[in-house]
């Protein structure tokens, strides 16, 4: 692909702004949060292209944002932030991705890397077992069609019903777990068909289950109120989301807001960009099917937070609670949310679309959650399992500058492929556990293609962020253990 | 003879290009494509046939419902397939009979689970050899 030529402006170290002049149909500027070193790759990605793309989105208001991380997606760019006025914009299903509400949970423990080192082996075969995971993997919770609409309404409190978790999770999980106005009535046969088995499963590619120990504290006591309080102390991520079910309900608005273009008179630069207002009944009916796949999501990673505090009692025989398995916090990176923000002095409800992008509301905003309250709202960045994870905070200056949003990852810079050939007869397992770093995966092929070197070093991105100052980096960890699907 | 498609890698996915003297051709390889990616095709075997109806808007758009309807297929059914008799084909209607079986964890070797074809970077080309069209597919 060739370099993209366009012209992007300083406007600090931090953010370069894309003009709106760049291409008639542009409603507003882009920006894309980067240093000048990442610079080259995003040019020679042509990244800046999709962002400038973003920006031809009815109602589309301040800029069409990018994070650090930003990477080449499908219409939308991934690392992508777009907020539309809902009184004359656009939801778009290609703003939120395929893997609706695919996200972040992060568990602390009261164990340490000494304790745990020596059961490792022992531990993530045990995770293995009682984590459904893998291509195609099916669920081992047999769920009727009744049940599956309940869960689809009642988000992460349905599993936490059924035994499967605690009640003070849901306070610490986005949105309560829960986003309103799901309508299983949205939701197609054919979603519900491909939701129904693969309900609680960690699925393949890049989604995955840590074991992680605690590596670098930047802010002693912003830790100390999400439980992290030392070097060494161990943690649990998990990184999975809608699975076939998320991808479905895509699908299928995708097609049926294909059609809606041209009845609405919007002019696109790629088909995936396809969209409807947001007061329209295409809108809203893709609302409502993405809060169910949203929810849907929420007891995924509920009920593997769950089995992941059974698999550590197993091994270490005793219950979750005596283990101090509270969970941090649990973050959507593939949403689209109606939030109010400040633009140009107007308060304004907006449908902000976060693809690849997490929200990282400051301490006091109403849907910062009452732990976190004094601190801002926990983000989570995982980086590639070779390489380290962050936990930072919103900020106010989130809230001014990127509709309350942040970084949510590493971003690939290899495609699949070209990462499988660079790792051409090396033995990615045993590169890995030379660094002390035990894997288990059910398919060894899309390992080599989650390789370190296929992604961005997270640090960098990191860097980024917590220098334009919409997130505060809080601490590092690296992985021992790691699950991949 | 021509091929009948190629895998492009792409940073965030990968996608095919297919080729077909007509749209009959092109819309068959390009589902032989999908299936190749997701297994060895010489592994699947002709067992069970199934008559499939596609409509869209254009015909862009329904090569990428085509194939999304046998990702379906392959996600919900767990069926294989290796041939595509496509029986008539307007620019917004397809009829098709499938052959092929379904997974057989023994025989097959899952290579990719293929999770839906996107209308990003869609392309549908009539030249004077045929058709040539190329699909993203997310996996």
């Amino acid at each position: 692909m060739a370099r993209w030529q366009g012209q992007l402006i300083r406007v600090d170290d931090y953010r370069w702004k894309i003009p709106e002049n760049y291409k008639t149909g542009m409603r507003v500027p882009g920006l894309i949060y980067a240093s000048q070193e990442m610079l080259e790759s995003i040019r020679e990605e042509q990244t800046p292209e999709q962002v400038a793309n973003v920006a031809f989105l009815p109602g589309i208001v301040g800029y069409s944002l990018a994070m650090p991380d930003i990477h080449w997606g499908y219409g939308f760019p991934i690392g992508g932030v777009a907020a539309m006025d809902i009184k004359d914009g656009v939801v778009s299903p290609g703003g939120v991705g395929y893997d609706i509400n695919c996200g972040v949970r992060l568990l602390r423990t009261s164990l340490s890397e000494a304790e745990v080192r020596p059961r490792i082996r022992e531990l993530i075969n045990t995770l293995f077992l009682n984590v459904p995971s893998g291509l195609g993997s099916e669920g081992k919770m047999k769920i009727s069609q009744k049940e599956m609409n309940q869960l689809m309404v009642e988000g992460a409190r349905w599993a936490v019903n059924h035994g499967l978790g605690f009640e003070e999770d849901l306070d610490v999980t986005e949105e309560g777990g829960c986003i309103g106005g799901a309508d299983p009535s949205k939701i197609s046969d054919r979603a519900v068909k491909r939701g129904l088995p693969q309900a609680g499963t960690l699925g393949s590619g890049n989604h995955f289950l840590e074991v992680q120990v605690v590596k670098e504290i930047f802010d002693s006591h912003i830790a100390s109120v999400m439980g992290i309080d030392e070097i060494g102390q161990i943690l649990v991520l998990i990184h999975t989301g809608s699975r076939g079910f998320g991808h479905q309900v895509c699908t299928d608005h995708l097609r049926i807001m294909e059609g809606a273009i041209s009845k609405y008179g919007i002019n696109l630069p790629d088909r995936q960009l396809a969209c409807a207002p947001i007061e329209s009944s295409e809108g809203k009916d893709y609302l409502a099917a993405m809060a169910c796949a949203a929810n849907y999501a929420w007891v995924n990673r509920q009920c593997i937070a769950h089995w992941a505090r059974e698999s550590f009692s197993k091994v270490f025989g005793k219950s979750p609670e005596a283990l101090g398995m509270k969970q941090v916090y649990d973050v959507a990176h593939n949403i689209a949310k109606i939030e109010e923000h400040t633009i140009d002095g107007r308060k304004l409800k907006v449908c902000v679309h976060r693809k690849g992008a997490t929200r990282a509301f400051p301490a006091g905003h109403k849907d910062t959650p009452r732990r976190y309250k004094e601190v801002g709202q926990p983000v989570l960045v995982p980086g590639d399992m070779g390489r380290c994870s962050f936990i930072a905070v919103g900020t106010e200056k989130a809230m001014a500058d990127s509709f309350g949003s942040t970084c949510h990852g590493a971003g690939r810079v290899l495609s699949r492929g070209a990462a499988k050939r660079s790792m051409k007869g090396r033995d990615v397992v045993q590169e890995l556990e030379n660094r002390g770093i035990t894997i288990k995966t059910g398919s060894f092929p899309s390992l080599a293609e989650e390789a370190s070197q296929a992604y961005k070093d997270v640090t960098e991105v990191i860097e980024v962020v917590h220098q334009a100052g919409i997130s505060k980096k809080v601490a590092m960890a690296i992985p021992m253990g790691v699950i991949k699907g | 003879m021509k091929r009948a498609f190629e895998i492009i890698d792409h940073v965030a996915d990968v996608g095919i290009v297919a080729y077909g003297k007509d749209a009959k051709e092109l819309f068959s390889n390009a589902a032989l494509a999908l299936f190749s990616l997701i297994t060895e095709p010489e592994s699947i075997e002709e067992k069970l046939q199934l008559d499939l109806e596609v409509s869209s808007e254009d015909m862009d758009s329904l090569l990428v419902e085509w194939l999304n309807e046998l990702i379906y297929l392959f996600d919900v059914e767990r069926i294989l397939f290796n041939r595509f008799d496509i029986r008539s084909l307007t620019r917004n209607e397809l009829d098709a009979t499938c052959y092929g079986e379904g997974i057989d964890s023994m025989k097959h070797k899952i290579k990719l689970g293929v999770k839906a074809a996107t209308y990003h970077m869609l392309k549908l080309e009539q030249n004077g050899d045929g058709y040539k069209a190329q699909i993203i597919l997310d996996i």
